[in-house]
């Protein structure tokens, strides 16, 4: 074999003793793995073209199929492991810059993992949900720092614009290019049945979708996609995208391959023509850069939208999140280091960043300390995986989180990460329309539903135990967490004391 | 209509001119932002100096500024006209789609930067005087048309122009010998087919701010395009 050959990481087991010939494989696969034999009347398999989407498996009416890693290595060395020495041989063989999909992968420390919820014994009740009312209503935007009276006694009500939910999830920014039409109505339905919100991403809004538009964040990135006067007035919301976690400190590039027919309809450009959205907003140099466009945007839209300002996870994060505080923004979206995406160069997926559970923490304190909380909504996301990680996030400090890997799983995605190929099995990634049409909305939307409710059940069974019957009363509460196997220094950070104390 | 910009808020006097129907005149500006932000049928008249982001995501409406304006004039712009008497700051016509924007003087650093096009949507920018820096930055549709109808002898254009250019057209009247554009672009001397399909353009300049039709195209203008709408498309490799 040649120099450039990369032995195939995964093998395709079939058990001929269940195999009927039935070629389900064969046209499942997008990536061309399946193949029939005419000859010998057997299915053959290319396992180097297999990305481990688990679509065939899923499909065998005999369950003849599974997927297994291949124990073909290379000798082992604890330095230079096999993903490190392909990589390496990839360039080698392309000269190109590593691409990757979906959230990273490493085995970096997951602090939701390390932290523990509270229950109540004895001295106050634990609450039932089943029984008691429980809220999990939350209302994102600015809140006034006290209550005014008139001269009459009655309440001045003159409260910034906010978003209601109906609990403290929503779906965070995927555009319509990186994800499919089914993909996106999916999300649209979800979000409406469940009086939440989605998000459009950086990729306009199909002419389709305008009538969810309660239910819809717009979203504003450097590109500036499909922005215009109705897309803005269109969403409940308006986000302006400085940063995502899965990329921070980089634009997007969707390759001209991917503009076609709706996606180009949508974005405003035409076909074939590559969609770059610039690393940084070339208008955005300060924070008063910053103010210049979330008041743009609320001038354009009679201030009648709250405006998001999503952010990664970086650094310096608190000192950035107090500045957007001070940008008349009213809600402040952050995205950790785990956070999804189509695709993003691998070596700033797997290395830039802080973790969101850090990060979260050290902004609402610093906001606190500074006075200016009340300024902004917090909304975290970059790897929420389940109703435990919504409570650890809001008792931590979050109003509501982000979801979309979540959610894609929700829908079919099997984590194969290779949505940059856009041949996506499951309807998801892809824009080809052979492979859309696998996702039928009202099933992708009815399995979101699901996930919420039944998160929303969860959700309210751990406030319940704690003894808590609202998100308000839970959030910031960080004595209802506790550390395990974390150092002083992280303790410190997340504000929270260690088990057992 | 008449309205006096003068004890004006930004957000009193878009206000103000909402309620107008129509045209109206609004005087006595002083560096008040965001005037005609997301307008769609109106008519405004600037006397003075309006603030940042004049007519940002316009959508129709026309503005004319008697003096100068300042920085992010026409932001993701969609359909419209601005119309600018003197010269005008940074990131004009950032993102733009649609519609015209007309500069008698100079530009500052981005002019035209990200700008688009996409179908009948075919935005143009007009800067009569000289652009500064980064002039038609990842450029992806439109027309860029500078004039350097100024007597200084300074370049056309300063600094980077058309760095990502991917898309779009720029006519520079010069012969542009002094400017160092990026690899992925093409220079060449506009033709007659290059110089009518902007001549619409340049009457209309001239009507706005007494100039001779003639004489500017009489000079020689550099074309520039890119050489690919796909700038990155080998860059990477599948991981």
């Amino acid at each position: 074999m040649s120099i450039e050959f990369i032995y195939p990481e995964f093998e395709v087991i079939r058990d001929q003793s269940r195999c009927i010939g039935c070629r389900v494989c064969q046209r499942q696969c997008a990536n061309e793995v399946h193949s029939y034999d005419d000859d010998l009347k057997i299915l053959k398999s290319d396992e180097s073209k297999c990305v481990n989407c688990q679509r065939c498996v899923s499909m065998c009416p005999t369950r003849a199929l599974k997927i297994v890693k291949s124990d073909c290595t290379l000798r082992e060395n604890a330095n230079w492991q096999n993903n490190t020495i392909k990589e390496i041989y990839k360039q080698a063989n392309s000269g190109g810059v590593l691409l990757s999909s979906m959230g990273n992968p490493n085995p970096l420390p997951v602090y939701w993992d390390r932290i523990l919820i509270n229950a109540s014994q004895v001295t106050n009740p634990p609450i039932d949900p089943l029984r008691e009312p429980m809220e999990t209503r939350v209302f994102l935007g600015k809140k006034p720092d006290k209550i005014e009276r008139g001269k009459d006694g009655k309440l001045k009500c003159n409260l910034s614009p906010q978003l209601e939910l109906s609990m403290p999830v929503m779906f965070s920014a995927m555009s319509y290019g990186s994800i499919s039409y089914n993909a996106h109505e999916s999300l649209a339905r979800a979000a409406k049945e469940l009086g939440i919100f989605y998000n459009t991403g950086e990729g306009g809004l199909h002419e389709d979708f305008y009538c969810y538009g309660d239910n819809t964040i717009v979203q504003v990135a450097s590109g500036r996609f499909g922005v215009h006067e109705d897309y803005l007035k269109a969403g409940k919301g308006i986000e302006i995208k400085m940063g995502q976690g899965a990329k921070p400190g980089i634009g997007g590039h969707l390759p001209g391959t991917k503009i076609v027919g709706d996606v180009s309809r949508t974005r405003m450009i035409p076909e074939g023509s590559d969609a770059i959205s610039p690393a940084p907003h070339h208008d955005i140099y300060s924070i008063e850069d910053l103010r210049q466009l979330v008041f743009s945007l609320k001038e354009a839209t009679e201030y009648k939208k709250p405006v998001i300002v999503k952010v990664a996870a970086v650094h310096n994060i608190a000192a950035i999140a107090s500045g957007i505080a001070r940008s008349g923004a009213d809600i402040i979206a952050i995205d950790g280091f785990r956070g999804g995406t189509g695709a993003a160069p691998t070596r700033i997926r797997d290395n830039v960043g802080i973790p969101i559970e850090l990060a979260l923490a050290s902004v609402d304190q610093r906001l606190r300390d500074e006075g200016i909380r009340n300024n902004v909504s917090l909304v975290v996301g970059g790897s929420i995986r389940s109703a435990s990680d919504v409570v650890k996030a809001i008792a931590l400090g979050a109003d509501a989180c982000y979801i979309a890997t979540a959610a894609v799983l929700a829908m079919g995605c099997h984590l194969c990460r290779t949505c940059q190929s856009g041949k996506c099995n499951w309807g998801i990634a892809t824009q080809r329309p052979d492979l859309v049409k696998r996702l039928n909305p009202e099933i992708g939307s009815k399995r979101l539903v699901n996930l919420m409710n039944a998160w929303r059940h969860e959700i309210k069974e751990l406030m319940g135990g704690m003894g808590i019957n609202s998100i308000e009363a839970l959030k910031g509460n960080r004595l209802m967490l506790r550390g395990v196997g974390l150092n002083d220094r992280e303790l410190k950070i997340l504000g929270i004391s260690h088990a057992g104390e | 209509m008449n309205i006096d910009a003068k004890n004006l808020e930004y957000k009193e006097l878009n206000e103000a001119i909402r309620q107008m129907s129509g045209g109206c005149t609004v005087s006595g500006c002083m560096g008040q932002r965001f005037i005609g932000a997301g307008m769609s049928d109106k008519e405004i008249t600037i006397n003075g100096v309006p603030g940042n982001a004049l007519g940002a995501y316009l959508n129709g409406a026309k503005i004319t500024v008697n003096g100068n304006a300042q920085d992010a004039v026409g932001d993701t712009m969609n359909e419209g006209k601005i119309i600018v008497h003197g010269n005008i700051g940074d990131a004009t016509g950032y993102a733009m789609r649609g519609g015209k924007i007309f500069v008698k003087g100079n530009a500052g650093y981005r002019a035209g930067i990200h700008m688009k096009a996409y179908k009948d949507k075919q935005p143009c920018l007009v800067i009569g005087g000289r652009a500064g820096s980064f002039l038609g930055e990842y450029q992806a549709g439109g027309t860029i048309i500078v004039l350097g109808l100024t007597d200084d002898t300074k370049p056309i254009v300063s600094n980077f122009p058309c760095t990502g250019m991917h898309g779009g057209k720029m006519l520079l009247r010069s012969d542009c010998k002094d400017i160092r554009f990026p690899q992925q672009v093409h220079i060449t001397t506009a033709g007659k087919a290059d110089i009518d399909e902007i001549r619409e353009y340049i009457q209309e300049f001239c009507m706005h701010f007494g100039y001779d039709e003639n004489e500017i195209l009489s000079s020689e203008f550099t074309l520039v395009v890119p050489d690919t709408k796909n700038p990155y498309k080998q860059m990477y490799v599948a991981n």
